[in-house]
């Protein structure tokens, strides 16, 4: 097992270098620069050379890749032009809230997708599936950015309930329950598509598992139809569904994008718009290569857990 | 069954505790909560240019002068008064004494000498805090003496009139110098100056908060303290105002204007800014080489339901070059009326039939308004005599790489907006024959006119104001009537503010001043 997490990682590494060198150069390709985005109305020539010169961007483009790589492995990711910050600092701290909202939208999509699949495949044609059917579905083809405008216009403006955004409460917050108030409604919206695509795939799973021949004999053996629903088909089910739970965690940290912006939530997503819009290379790298790296171990806890469940893989 | 009941009621309860805590707990009086658009990039004065970031910082700190309530003319702040000398070389500024920063350390000459110095000079040891990106407003400096603590002399390389307004932009805010060498170039997040709100905190993303410094030398503000909160999405912003969870929101859309007037919870604020909307036409090639076309095309665009359908009122007809906001402002210069039939006479007597026109419009930017909706418009109003506009959107920044690069060759004509708190900037940089791309400036449109490079020179030498005002007038007037641009809208500024909030102003300078506003 470690040879193969090992190994794993180390196939990441030529990854991340891709990705580092994509980022870069898509940063570089961009027209506009960073001094004409900090100039704004007085970017004239001769102000863009001095500032550029200043951000060492007067640089050829190989020489400023490779001396941010370099510094990137002694673990300075450089100043951010736009936020004038540290990259690190602002890229964990951001990543930090991403995961919050992406761990809650996760867990959500993770419990209720598996519920839906389950309970549909169970009751396949009749009419919780349909309803189920019928609910994904919408779920799957209404845009987030809209469902959590109109979360908000319900439950913040019109019933004043629930925060219409940010993390806290701005004065005197704090604590987990307020945490929760505010995570309620962006998790909910981040979770909505995951939880179809989820339960989707777990009632296709479970269909397929339920027509195999053991689940047959286990019935005909006489046990529970609980016991032969959650006991032995859903664990054979579970083994290709694992593999998209993790394609999905990653998917709802894309996604949080979206739901990042429309709730003020303080993550990543949100940043890297920004980063891009007001062109800040260093950051937008920085979080590109952390959104990476994550993405990587996501799919790398997935194909462990499948191999903890499936013995199969194990070899 | 008597189970499902049970569960039931159960999560009732849970749900019932989660939504009953009050969502926008009435936000305490005297604390007043701001909805700014974006997350601040720095809070040191030398260092940032956006408008979002001065509504803080000229709340912390103080500069020598400062733009008079209402207008843009400048009055004493930490400078007490000031004299210039007969060539308009040498200021000297008599300075405010016995003020502190908050850091306790004392306001004087040295002080201020410092905070010009870090800027522009490359061998001062602080000057690596920057960069700083609007320090050429001050390279005309040569040299800057401190004959006593309470006078500070700044000697300019050439006689400069824009001088005194730079001094009064956010840029020339003073920064405490033992706060710059203590915290180097993180001292944008250690802010310290003399102003009226003393810095508390910063949580990336979610606030800034300033609370009432006691010891100002203007008087202690009325409020407690001020929260900063940066929402980047508009309809975040919105629903943030009306749920209760912000006191004053800049920047209200056109389409909510109505949501807010129709309100008696809150109250819309309007004020007129140094701000100006136009097309850039291309007067080097194709049929905007003609006057009478460009005239043509002023003639043909309803610049009413511009201002008034496309953005709701929240902008006026634009006269000429010169905002209104500016004392010079010819105020007198009558917009060109929306007048269709003339135009077309006017393209038939140059000869042009069925031209077709390239025409750059953003998707959003600083200052730019609605611009996909307002180019839209344009396009068919111009159709209507006869002129066929293919429109190219562009994001702003790709959008300002071509057009800031010269129209020669792409396009006849794009979108423009400018922002400037001094008069000078905006035609000096965009108006003269000089200031074409390849020399540094943003005249790309090509517009040469040789009585307006002379005006435009002299306006920017001369230190007697009245003379000034003659001066850009006569140049208002010319332009006018060469019509280098298709003038549209001036933008007036908007914020909303809970009734609870009194003495909120919003000045024609963009800044939002916290000093005499109180809340209950």
């Amino acid at each position: 097992m470690f040879t193969y997490i090992l190994k794993r990682l180390l196939a990441a590494v030529p990854l991340l270098i891709g990705v580092s060198l994509i980022a870069f150069a898509i940063m570089a390709a961009l027209p506009g620069d960073p001094a004409t985005a900090i100039l704004g109305s007085y970017a004239t020539p001769e102000n863009i050379a001095r500032l550029n010169s200043e951000l060492g961007l007067d640089k050829p483009l190989p020489e400023q890749y490779l001396i941010w790589l370099g510094n990137i492995l002694q673990g300075d990711f450089g100043r951010s032009f736009s936020l004038a910050r540290p990259v690190l600092d602002i890229v964990l701290e951001r990543f930090g809230a991403t995961l919050i909202l992406a761990g809650a939208a996760f867990l959500l999509c993770s419990v209720f997708g598996l519920l839906a699949g389950i309970v549909s495949a169970v009751r396949q044609f009749g009419w919780v599936d349909r309803a189920i059917t019928l609910v994904v579905l919408i779920g799957i083809s209404v845009p987030a950015f809209w469902m959590g405008l109109m979360l908000i216009l319900l439950f913040a403006v019109n019933l004043q309930w629930l925060p219409a955004s940010g993390m806290y409460e701005i004065y005197g917050g704090g604590g987990p329950l307020d945490l929760l108030r505010h995570l309620a409604m962006p998790a909910i919206t981040l979770s909505v598509v995951a939880t179809g695509v989820i339960a989707r795939l777990t009632r296709a799973a479970m269909l397929e598992v339920l027509r195999q021949d053991y689940i047959r004999t286990a019935r005909a053996k006489g046990l529970g139809e609980r016991r032969v629903i959650y006991r032995h088909a859903f664990k054979a089910a579970l083994v290709s569904v694992i593999p998209v739970l993790g394609v999905q965690a990653g998917f709802v940290i894309g996604g949080a994008v979206y739901v990042e912006t429309v709730f003020q939530w303080p993550g990543i997503g949100a940043m890297l718009v920004k980063a891009i819009t007001t062109r800040d290379p260093l950051l937008v790298q920085g979080g590109v290569l952390l959104v990476a790296v994550s993405y990587l171990l996501f799919n790398l806890i997935a194909d462990m857990v499948q191999a903890a469940i499936d013995p199969r893989l194990r070899r | 069954m008597y189970r499902n009941f049970l569960r039931t009621a159960a999560l009732c309860v849970v749900f019932g505790l989660f939504v009953s805590l009050p969502a926008a707990a009435q936000t305490p009086s005297g604390v007043l909560i701001v909805g700014q658009t974006a997350e601040p990039k720095s809070l040191d004065p030398a260092t940032v240019t956006a408008v979002n970031d001065f509504r803080i910082l000229v709340n912390l700190y103080d500069g020598l002068v400062r733009y008079k309530d209402g207008s843009l003319q400048v009055e004493p702040a930490l400078a007490m008064s000031w004299k210039i000398s007969d060539d308009g070389r040498v200021y000297t500024f008599q300075l405010r004494q016995g003020v502190q920063f908050h850091d306790g350390t004392p306001f004087n000459a040295e002080a201020v000498k410092f905070n010009f110095e870090r800027m522009l000079d490359n061998d001062n040891p602080y000057h690596d805090t920057g960069p700083f990106p609007l320090a050429f407003f001050f390279s005309n400096i040569d040299k800057i003496e401190t004959p006593n603590s309470y006078e500070v002399v700044f000697h300019l390389e050439q006689s400069y009139a824009p001088f005194l307004s730079n001094l009064a932009y956010p840029t020339g805010l003073i920064i405490s110098p033992a706060a710059v060498k203590k915290y180097g170039k993180d001292v944008g997040r250690h802010p310290n100056g003399t102003g009226p709100f003393r810095f508390e905190e910063w949580q990336s993303n979610t606030k800034v908060v300033v609370s009432a410094n006691p010891d100002y030398w203007g008087g202690k503000p009325k409020l407690k303290a001020v929260v900063f909160r940066p929402l980047t999405d508009a309809n975040t912003r919105l629903a943030e105002m009306l749920s209760g969870g912000l006191d004053v929101m800049v920047n209200v859309q056109p389409d909510s204007i109505k949501t807010f007037n129709n309100d008696p919870r809150f109250t819309v604020l309007q004020q007129v800014g140094p701000h100006v909307w136009f097309l850039i036409l291309n007067t080097r090639e194709g049929i905007f080489k003609d006057k009478r076309v460009r005239q043509a095309v002023n003639y043909a665009v309803n610049k009413k339901t511009l201002t008034e359908d496309v953005l709701q009122g929240t902008a006026t007809v634009a006269n000429g070059p010169t905002p209104p906001a500016f004392a010079w402002a010819h105020n007198k210069l009558e917009p060109y009326p929306y007048d269709p039939a003339k135009a077309r006479a006017l393209l038939k007597a140059a000869g042009v039939k069925d031209a077709k026109l390239v025409f750059y419009v953003t998707e959003g930017g600083s200052g730019m308004l609605d611009p996909v909706a307002m180019g839209t418009a344009i396009q068919a109003d111009l159709a209507k005599v006869g002129l066929q506009a293919r429109i190219e959107t562009y994001e702003w920044n790709t959008f300002l790489s071509k057009v800031n690069a010269g129209l020669v060759g792409k396009a006849d004509m794009a979108e423009m907006a400018w922002m400037t708190n001094d008069p000078d900037m905006l035609p000096y940089l965009t108006l003269r024959s000089e200031a074409t791309p390849a020399k540094g400036g943003f005249n790309s449109g090509y517009y040469s006119n040789p009585k307006v490079d002379v005006l435009l020179e002299k306006a920017r030498s001369t230190t007697d104001q009245a003379q000034r005002a003659r001066l850009y007038k006569k140049m208002q007037t010319i332009v006018h009537e060469d019509a280098p641009w298709l003038f549209v809208a001036n933008w007036r500024q908007n914020a909303v503010a809970n009734v609870r909030v009194k003495g909120l102003k919003l000045q024609p300078s963009f800044l939002l001043l916290m000093h005499s506003v109180s809340k209950d």
